[in-house]
């Protein structure tokens, strides 16, 4: 198992990183009158981890036995019915899925599993008719219609069920359904609370941590839990017991990319920007998200250039960013704004040098 | 055991006015409608303003002083955006619902004047054609049916509509109102609100006491009843003032890197990127030692980047952009790179 799992804290008291944040949580929940959630904040600062162990604290352990479902629907859309695949995570009180990936098609997505649960409500032992929980991860990946029916669904189901909704970036959900949760806004993990839990996780697996060792993985992790844990592991297999020195290795992706960044540094030519283009199709091939190509290329450069240009880079790394959302090929936009790059620090030598 | 489910109403139904002299700081609506009630006959009615002014709570409360409960709901069609508002809907369901002659039996001392309410609520965001539609029907229809149309923008009403009715112009509500309104709640939930609280709130809602009822709320529930200004906050996804006012001073230095460093915090912190902006703008147009034109240059781009941010872009990249051309704003340089060919 990994450790970022096997670590992951199971109950709201045993959460060591948004203690304020699960304290308020299981106020909330002690009371019994739960309203729909969501969270937002960037990814790997523990949004998923709070909601199962919130879950826990409000159905108990049975949340913990979870099956996957390959599910399809039969959805009346006007004159035809459109067949809808999805996997669900689910257990007797909660179903989690996720909505976006049924593309244009999640609307119909979420009107029917709220639906559904809707009329099959648990009952317990008391004969008190209970709720269940639907946990949507990616909202803000949801079309702008899919939100609309969501407002409509949440208040007319809302005796029989509850949302939970995660995104990264609230402000690509629509107001109307912000305002109907509680939002509960989740910061990525200070470097010190970083420190504190891989220390914790060192204790728990009887490792010697030379003093720093935690700081300098932490530094590295860019405030990203996961990616710290997951790293303190890698360190772990690769060389144990740690030295003073040991180096952090980095993401293989993120190496390439500054070799990218290194090469269009060192010669602006068509030919370069050629061989630029394969080690493109080599990042998106191996399923690199364009835009943190494009965020990863961009930190790299700024990082080796003039400050007047800085500003320039970063103008033109928004505006091609901007239209790689609404095209469709990826590969155009990136290499778009190499060859730019290209172009503006050329005119930079000769104005400089001659 | 599955927990059981208070039945918790929201606050803000919860404590709508029933009665339309309740309604707050809308005098001349109520002063209308008052009359109304006594002589039970009215015009048709089109409610605008910003929202959280009382304008759906008004004409649901008429409706219910006119008819009571027992015939509110044979006489009053409610109809609002997440309903099906097209063509065909006007054509059919508001067209056979308007048709229905109905009598004036007076009962249980309700008035109960001889027309029909149909309220439709949000009337801004029907189609043209729907609104086109709807004009010869108020006309042929309107011995027996009355319309009241609530919207946010008048503009996006058609003329011939608007002109077919009596406006009424909802104005936000002042700060000692809302107060009032607020510790009302306050007292009658329990809860515990000191007047720092109190003002922030009154700040951060702009006016829309539907808003602030919905903070005071989720902050009771989430901190329970002694709330402060901070957990206001919190709830209500306003971005603290020294987040913001850091992000400008590092604009104001003119030094990239710090700029950098500021917003990948604010980015790691998860504050949503739009409500930066919105708030960056209310900072940069009220201050006093931005020249016209850079404030200018400056709102130029944040509508851009907003633009951009509803489109799907990536949040980081723009408020990048946003600093680096603020910073180039505030430090004068030309608007045109100096290497792009």
């Amino acid at each position: 198992m990994l450790w970022v799992d096997k670590y992951r804290p199971k109950t709201l008291d045993k959460v060591i990183v948004h203690e304020d944040v699960a304290q308020n949580l299981k106020k909330l929940v002690t009371e019994q009158d739960c309203p729909h959630l969501l969270f937002y904040g960037p990814s790997g600062s523990g949004k998923k981890t709070l909601i199962m162990a919130l879950l826990r604290q409000m159905f108990g352990p049975s949340t913990d036995k979870v099956k996957v479902e390959n599910k399809t629907w039969k959805v009346d859309a006007g004159s035809r019915t459109i067949d809808v695949e999805l996997t669900t995570l689910s257990s007797s009180h909660h179903v989690e899925m996720n909505p976006a990936n049924a593309g244009f098609q999640d609307r119909y997505v979420v009107q029917e599993i709220i639906k559904e649960m809707a009329k099959n409500r648990p009952i317990d032992t008391k004969g008190k008719k209970g709720f269940k929980v639907l946990v949507l991860n990616e909202v803000d990946k949801l079309s702008r219609e899919a939100q609309h029916s969501l407002r409509r669904t949440m208040e007319k189901y809302s005796a029989s069920c509850r949302l939970i909704l995660c995104c990264n970036s609230s402000s690509k959900v629509t107001e109307a359904v912000r305002s109907r949760c509680l939002n509960i806004r989740i910061s990525a993990p200070a470097e010190d609370k970083i420190v504190k839990v891989l220390e914790f996780i060192g204790k728990k697996e009887g490792l010697q941590l030379p003093s720093g060792f935690a700081a300098r993985i932490a530094e590295k992790s860019n405030r990203s839990l996961r990616r710290a844990i997951l790293l303190l592991e890698t360190c772990r297999v690769q060389q144990y017991p740690f030295t003073h020195n040991q180096a952090i290795p980095p993401m293989d992706w993120e190496e390439y990319v500054s070799e990218i960044a290194s090469d269009i540094m060192k010669e602006q030519s068509p030919k370069r920007l050629f061989q630029v283009r394969g080690k493109l199709y080599e990042l998106l091939s191996n399923c690199i998200p364009p835009e943190i190509i494009l965020k990863r290329l961009l930190k790299e450069l700024l990082r080796k250039l003039d400050s007047e240009l800085k500003h320039e880079v970063s103008y033109w790394a928004a505006y091609y960013e901007h239209r790689m959302r609404l095209g469709q090929k990826a590969i155009f936009h990136l290499e778009a704004f190499v060859a730019k790059f290209m172009s503006i620090y050329k005119s930079f030598l000769i104005a400089t040098f001659g | 055991m599955a927990p059981l489910l208070q039945s918790s109403q929201p606050w803000v139904e919860k404590y709508r006015p029933k009665q339309v002299k309740h309604v707050a700081h809308q005098d001349e609506v109520v002063r209308v409608l008052t009359n109304t009630l006594e002589t039970a006959n009215c015009p048709h009615m089109l409610f605008y303003g910003p929202p959280g002014t009382g304008k759906t709570t008004t004409a649901l409360a008429i409706a219910h002083q006119l008819f009571g409960p027992e015939l509110y709901k044979s006489r009053v069609l409610e109809l609002n955006a997440s309903d099906d508002r097209g063509i065909n809907v006007v054509r059919t369901k508001i067209k056979d619902f308007a048709a229905v002659a109905v009598g004036s039996a007076r009962q249980g001392g309700y008035p109960c004047p001889p027309f029909k309410i149909i309220i439709l609520d949000e009337a801004d965001s029907m189609t043209e054609e729907a609104q086109n539609a709807l004009r010869r029907t108020m006309e042929t229809h309107s011995k027996v049916t009355r319309f009241f149309f609530i919207c946010n923008y008048i503009s996006r009403i058609i003329e011939p509509l608007a002109s077919r009715c009596a406006k009424f112009r909802f104005k936000p509500l002042p700060e000692d109102i809302m107060s009032n309104r607020i510790l009302h709640i306050c007292q009658e939930e329990g809860l515990n609100l000191n007047s720092e609280a109190l003002s922030t709130l009154s700040s951060i809602s702009q006016g829309d006491l539907r808003r602030a009822i919905t903070y005071l709320q989720s902050a009771a529930r989430l901190y329970g009843s002694s709330i402060s200004s901070k957990d206001l906050i919190s709830v209500s996804g306003v971005i603290p003032e020294e987040v913001v006012n850091t992000l400008l001073a590092a604009c104001r230095s003119g030094n990239f890197d710090l700029a950098d460093k500021e917003v990948n915090n604010v980015i790691a912190e998860g504050y949503p990127v739009a409500q930066i902006l919105s708030q960056l703008f209310d900072l940069v147009a009220e201050a006093d030692d931005i020249s016209d034109e850079q404030k200018a240059r400056i709102c130029k781009k944040l509508a851009e980047a907003d633009k951009r941010l509803v489109d799907g872009a990536d949040e980081y990249l723009q408020l990048l952009d946003v600093t680096s051309n603020t910073m180039r704003a505030l430090s004068n340089t030309p608007e045109e790179f100096s290497y792009d060919s």
